[in-house]
């Protein structure tokens, strides 16, 4: 028996392929193998050989059907060990592309405005971009030939001859959703309004279209000390500089009273601007105490209510905080522009996750 | 507005020192805009004396000075005529830049004599034109600073010129007088008094002034004047000329400079006729359209109907408080003058000027509102100086119409200072700065003084104790959030809506362009608008004339120029209103995309190519499912006329209900714009998308089969013209309950199939719910999707 197990455990040893493995197999333990053989001649045994002859035919057979399965497995490993090695690829090939698209920084900078001033309670409001002199002028205590109207370099829309309502314009700031949001909620109200307005000027920092975010709070007791409050923390948020400082210049504006140009602390070194740091003012905003007069035409009464509003410039925010130096390059589209200060999909400013990128 | 710091210091008794000076204007709301300081241009010249002065041995007119400086004796090479041993003049060391010649010095070799440095002319200096010699001054110590000098003895010299920003509201500081009240409020000083002369006519005025009853309401309050005769016009003294310079105004004559200076110095525009020229009386009244006038500025001027100007016997004389006529204007030759103080309507100046298109210092004033009771008072100052500079003999004053009642009185609420503004400022305080603004306190009561048109409510009252007492020390309060709670979203359904369209369209691979609301008329029809409704009256150009009516007009443009740069394959989108219409309102939220050239570069995996239609359908379609539209929509053809005609698709809930579009751009509208194709691109409207009707944030529950489902795939042979829609309908109709879903996987068009013969191949999908599939309910099944289509399309099995 020892003869026979030496003889099959060397050819399974020496087989060479899979075929042979598979012939030796038949040869040995196969229904007709010499093992199979061997057991059909146990019936003739006595019981005593039998006793013997029984388990160590077994054992042959486990052992020689263990060889043939690890054989097997080793063939097979070297017939894949063989494959791979053909299937070499050169891996420094670029890999498939797909389009890398971005968002406009007046986009971004919007929501990251958005993200910080929900959560001081302003909702976003509003309205139409092609208004009616009315919410544009008077509402805003800007009655007809009062010299601020000259002021804004207005455009206005054509006006057929038969019609005679005045012209109406693009609205040249965001401040008539002001109006249209109190007449909408009345007081107690917070939001604000991001988007297009319009003037006629175009040069090197002056674009006929650019985008304003209004801020308007509106409750029994807001004064101007919480509006640089409110402006401070926007700030320190947004630049994420924290205690950055403000500084309010008196002004006018016929729609606040009291009314303030609004700078922030920045300084300049070797002609590079830094927000939030030294000794020198940079004007941002203008600001003030809502005019009764506003708060009347909106229909909400001036004797019980008051607050504060703010107009300030969605591109120059972005330009200040991203570095971006041409104003008239955000309304270009140029893709190399796009891509180099556009913003990934997926970079969502919140304000757990960090507004800049 | 600009001034000088000697002029304004003519109205306030300050110590302060230019920068607080300057601090202060603009804390109080005069915004500084510039400074002009002169004496910063001198500051390295120091003063000299020459001790010889000897002939240069090889030129006629040069000599060679030896002169004394703080810095020891130099030898200096001149060639001014009044170079001579004894003056005292201004030195210009090596090192030290001279403006007028705009040269930086070093020592010099001229024509063989070293010399070290120059002595200066006034125009090298650019005090004034003279260079007929180097400057000898009458006085001064030999290292003494130039601009010291100046300062002791010639200040006007060294006088820094202020330029300020006025707003709408401060028409009082467009007079140098107002600004000094201000500063005098804030206690940087006190207000000079002002001299009142009183000068009694000798004679009865020959020209007598009258309002038309037309031209009194809304024209002109009052109208007063007095002849003075016998004067004497040529140039103004030195100092006024210097003063008008010094602000960028021409010394023009006495007679007009003493108008200009009126203007800057009280906000007191005046105006002067050469009496001789005036035919009988002045008369305002309104114009009737058409007349013309040659104004001072020797420009033409045609008024429209309903202005208001004054006429003598020889018609129109002047534009009324706006600018007066050439043919009455005063000139070197003038002996007997007229001169007029007049209080206009504000809103008619305004109107007159806008409509004439004139800009002068006068209009500025009057439309603004100069102070109204500052009239009689001005007559007699200006009188005062005519008869100061030029001599000649008054008449009594003329008055037409009356100096207008502008009193009125505002409580002030002390506590609402602190309410409105957030400082605490003592009543005291508050009191003190309304008085020294010209405002008359009676009990709580303040009343307004006549230079101060602007304020008009207790809330002024305010701004005007902020402003004085300095916002800049307003110290920030918490604003208490509106809940403790965690904020609420603040987002409305549809702005959410849009940052997702937006984001998705991004990580499709587009990048997102802002382009301007407004584009050229061409581009606008060729997108249906370019409607007079939508036009501008004023555009900046013709290529921004109209509202655009849809986002794409602007991407293409934004293609063509991305093309002329060498940018062949884009992908450009924008999120935005296009307008319909000119009305407010009449604009809605769009968001195109736009594919251009090919999917990407040549590639190793050659994956790049062109774009299709079927690219827009995708990202359309992924750009709906994010906002939530409905996953099964229609898709009707028969869009506008800027697709092409057989290949776009109109993406639809019903016929009327369009949530987007896609497909191919018409090649007629690409050429127009200069865009090199293929070009396809998308639409999407998301406020057409239905909003969700569900409150909850719960889903419905999954259900999940055990049962396993099985797949058929059939081909069927249509007619070339029947679309895939209509046979997917048709086979997902075949059991509703049974077919889960149903994907197209191939089409073959024309070939062995014949010409208009195409075919469409399709996997069905089953679903079993109750128990496993046997063959013959999949026969049976697919026995009624064969039938089906078949009856929907026309199309048969394909063998």
């Amino acid at each position: 028996m020892d003869d026979l197990k030496q003889k099959y455990l060397s050819a399974i040893a020496d087989a060479g392929d899979e075929a042979a493995l598979e012939d030796i197999r038949v040869q040995a333990v196969g229904k007709k193998g010499e093992v199979s053989l061997k057991m059909r001649e146990l019936g003739k045994m006595t019981p005593e050989e039998r006793q013997v002859a029984g388990p160590a035919l077994n054992a042959l057979k486990d052992e020689l059907n263990s060889a043939l399965a690890a054989k097997k497995t080793a063939l097979a490993d070297a017939a894949l060990d063989e494959r791979l090695r053909t299937e070499w690829l050169d891996v420094t090939l670029p890999g498939r592309g797909r389009g890398q698209g971005t968002i406009h920084p007046v986009s971004q900078v919007s929501e990251e405005i958005a993200a910080i001033f929900a959560n001081l309670g302003f909702a976003v409001a509003e309205g139409p971009q092609i208004e009616t002199d009315w919410y544009n002028f008077d509402s805003l205590n800007i009655p007809p030939h009062h010299p601020a109207r000259q002021e804004f370099d207005t455009f206005y829309m054509h006006r057929d001859e038969a019609d005679e309502r005045p012209p109406h314009v693009l609205r040249t700031h965001t401040s008539p959703v002001q109006t249209r949001a109190m007449e909408k909620q009345g007081a107690p109200i917070r939001v604000i309004a991001p988007g297009r307005v319009y003037r006629s000027d175009y040069d090197q920092t002056h674009t006929p279209m650019f985008h304003q975010v209004e801020g308007l709070a509106i409750d029994r007791d807001i004064s101007m000390a919480n509006l640089k409050w409110v402006l401070e923390e926007f700030f320190a948020a947004f630049f994420e500089i924290d205690g950055i400082k403000t500084r309010f210049r008196a002004s006018h504006f016929p729609f606040t009273e009291p009314s303030a140009e609004v700078d922030i602390q920045c300084s300049w070194v070797d002609g590079q601007l830094k927000i939030g740091e030294g000794d020198d003012w940079m004007e941002v905003l203008g600001s003030g105490m809502v005019h009764p007069k506003v708060l009347q035409a909106a229909g909400v009464n001036p004797d019980e209510w008051q607050g504060f509003a703010f107009g300030m410039g969605i591109d120059r925010l972005a330009m200040l905080k991203y570095g971006i130096p041409d104003l008239r390059a955000f309304f270009d589209s140029d893709l190399r522009w796009l891509r180099h200060y556009g913003f990934a999909s997926l970079d969502v400013p919140t304000l757990h996750g960090g507004l800049s990128r | 507005m600009k001034f000088t710091l000697s002029w304004l210091k003519e109205h306030l008794e300050t110590e302060a020192s230019l920068d607080e000076i300057l601090y202060a204007l603009t804390d109080l709301g005069l915004e500084v805009e510039e400074v002009e300081d002169p004496a910063s241009k001198l500051a390295s010249f120091t003063l000299a004396k020459v001790k010889h002065a000897e002939q240069h041995p090889d030129a006629d007119r040069l000599r060679v000075c030896t002169v004394e400086t703080d810095e020891g004796d130099k030898q200096i090479v001149c060639g001014a005529p009044n170079a001579r041993a004894g003056i005292t003049v201004v030195l210009c060391k090596p090192g030290d830049y001279v403006p007028g010649i705009d040269v930086t010095l070093s020592v010099g070799n001229i024509r063989g004599v070293e010399s070290h440095g120059m002595m200066a002319s006034e125009r090298e200096l650019e005090l004034s034109d003279e260079h007929n010699g180097i400057i000898e001054l009458p006085s001064g110590e030999v290292g003494q600073k130039f601009t010291d000098w100046l300062a002791a003895n010639d200040p006007a010299k060294v006088d820094p010129v202020i330029d300020i920003a006025i707003t709408p509201n401060r028409q009082d500081a467009l007079g140098v007088r107002g600004i000094a009240r201000d500063l005098a409020a804030r206690g940087l000083g006190e207000m000079k008094p002002v001299d009142e002369p009183r000068v009694e006519g000798q004679f009865p005025s020959p020209i007598k002034v009258t309002i038309d009853d037309d031209a009194r309401e809304g024209g002109c309050e009052v109208f007063a004047g007095r002849l003075i005769r016998g004067v004497k016009n040529g140039p103004s003294p030195e100092w006024l000329q210097q003063r008008l310079r010094a602000i960028g105004l021409r010394p023009i004559s006495a007679l007009v400079d003493v108008t200009n200076f009126f203007t800057f110095d009280r906000n007191r525009p005046l105006h002067v006729f050469d009496a001789d020229k005036v035919k009988g009386d002045l008369r305002v009244h309104r114009t009737k359209g058409g007349e013309t006038l040659i104004g001072l500025d020797e420009k033409e001027y045609t008024f429209p109907a309903g202005a208001v100007a004054i006429s003598d016997d020889n018609g129109i004389e002047s534009i009324a408080g706006i600018m007066g006529g050439l043919e009455t204007g005063c000139t070197e030759e003038t002996v007997n003058v007229f001169l007029e103080a007049a209080v206009w309507d504000t809103i008619q100046i305004a109107k007159t000027g806008r409509a004439l298109k004139i800009n002068s210092d006068a209009r500025y004033r009057n439309e603004r509102g100069i102070d109204p009771a500052y009239n009689l008072q001005a007559i007699e100052d200006a009188t005062q100086m005519i008869l100061d500079l030029c001599g000649g003999e008054a008449s009594t004053v003329v008055v037409a119409g009356k100096v207008p009642d502008v009193s009125r009185a505002y409580k002030l609420d002390a506590a609402k200072v602190q309410s409105l503004v957030g400082m605490e400022i003592p009543e005291s305080e508050q009191r003190q700065t309304l008085t020294r603004l010209g405002f008359r306190m009676e009990g709580n009561m303040a009343h307004v003084p006549s230079w101060r048109p602007d304020v008009q409510g207790p809330a002024d009252l305010v701004e005007e104790v902020a402003r004085v007492a300095s916002l800049t020390k307003l110290e920030p309060i918490p604003l208490a959030r509106p809940t403790v709670s965690v904020p609420k979203p603040t987002q409305t359904p549809l702005q959410r809506r849009e940052t997702i369209a937006r984001r998705t369209a991004a990580s499709l691979g587009y990048n997102e362009c802002v382009t301007y609301s407004f584009i050229d008329r061409k581009s606008a029809e060729l997108f249906g608008g370019g409607a007079d409704a939508t036009m501008l009256d004023n555009p900046i150009s013709s290529e921004m004339s109209h509202m655009r009516p849809d986002l794409l007009p602007g991407l293409l443009q934004a293609a063509a120029r991305n093309q002329a740069r060498g940018f062949s394959d884009l992908a450009l989108f924008e999120c935005g209103p296009a307008f319909t219409g000119g009305e407010p309102g009449e604009q809605r939220l769009q968001i195109s995309g736009l594919l251009i050239g090919r999917t990407g570069p040549k590639d190793v995996h050659g994956q790049s190519r062109a774009v299709d239609v079927y690219d827009a359908k995708a990202d359309a379609e992924a750009v709906l499912a994010a906002i939530g539209a409905p996953a099964k929509a229609q898709i009707f053809r028969n869009g506008e006329a800027w697709w092409h005609p057989g290949r776009h698709g109109q993406i639809c809930l019903g016929p009327k209900k369009v949530l987007g579009v896609f497909g191919e751009l018409h090649p007629k509208v690409l050429a127009e714009m200069d865009v090199k194709g293929p070009a396809v691109a998308f639409t999407v409207w998301p406020e057409n998308v239905p909003m969700p009707k569900k409150k909850s944030a719960t889903r419905p529950a999954l259900e999940l089969r055990d049962l396993q489902a099985v797949e058929r795939d059939f081909a069927f042979v249509v007619d070339a013209d029947v679309e895939a829609l209509t046979l997917v309908n048709a086979a997902a109709g075949a059991d509703k309950a049974l077919i889960d879903e149903v994907r197209i996987f191939d089409q073959f068009i024309g070939g062995s199939l014949g010409e208009g013969k195409k075919s469409i191949a399709i996997t069905v999908r089953l679903q079993p719910t109750e128990k496993t599939l046997k063959e013959k309910d999949i026969e049976a099944v697919a026995a009624k999707i064969v039938e089906k289509v078949s009856k929907a399309t026309g199309g048969t099995l394909r063998g």
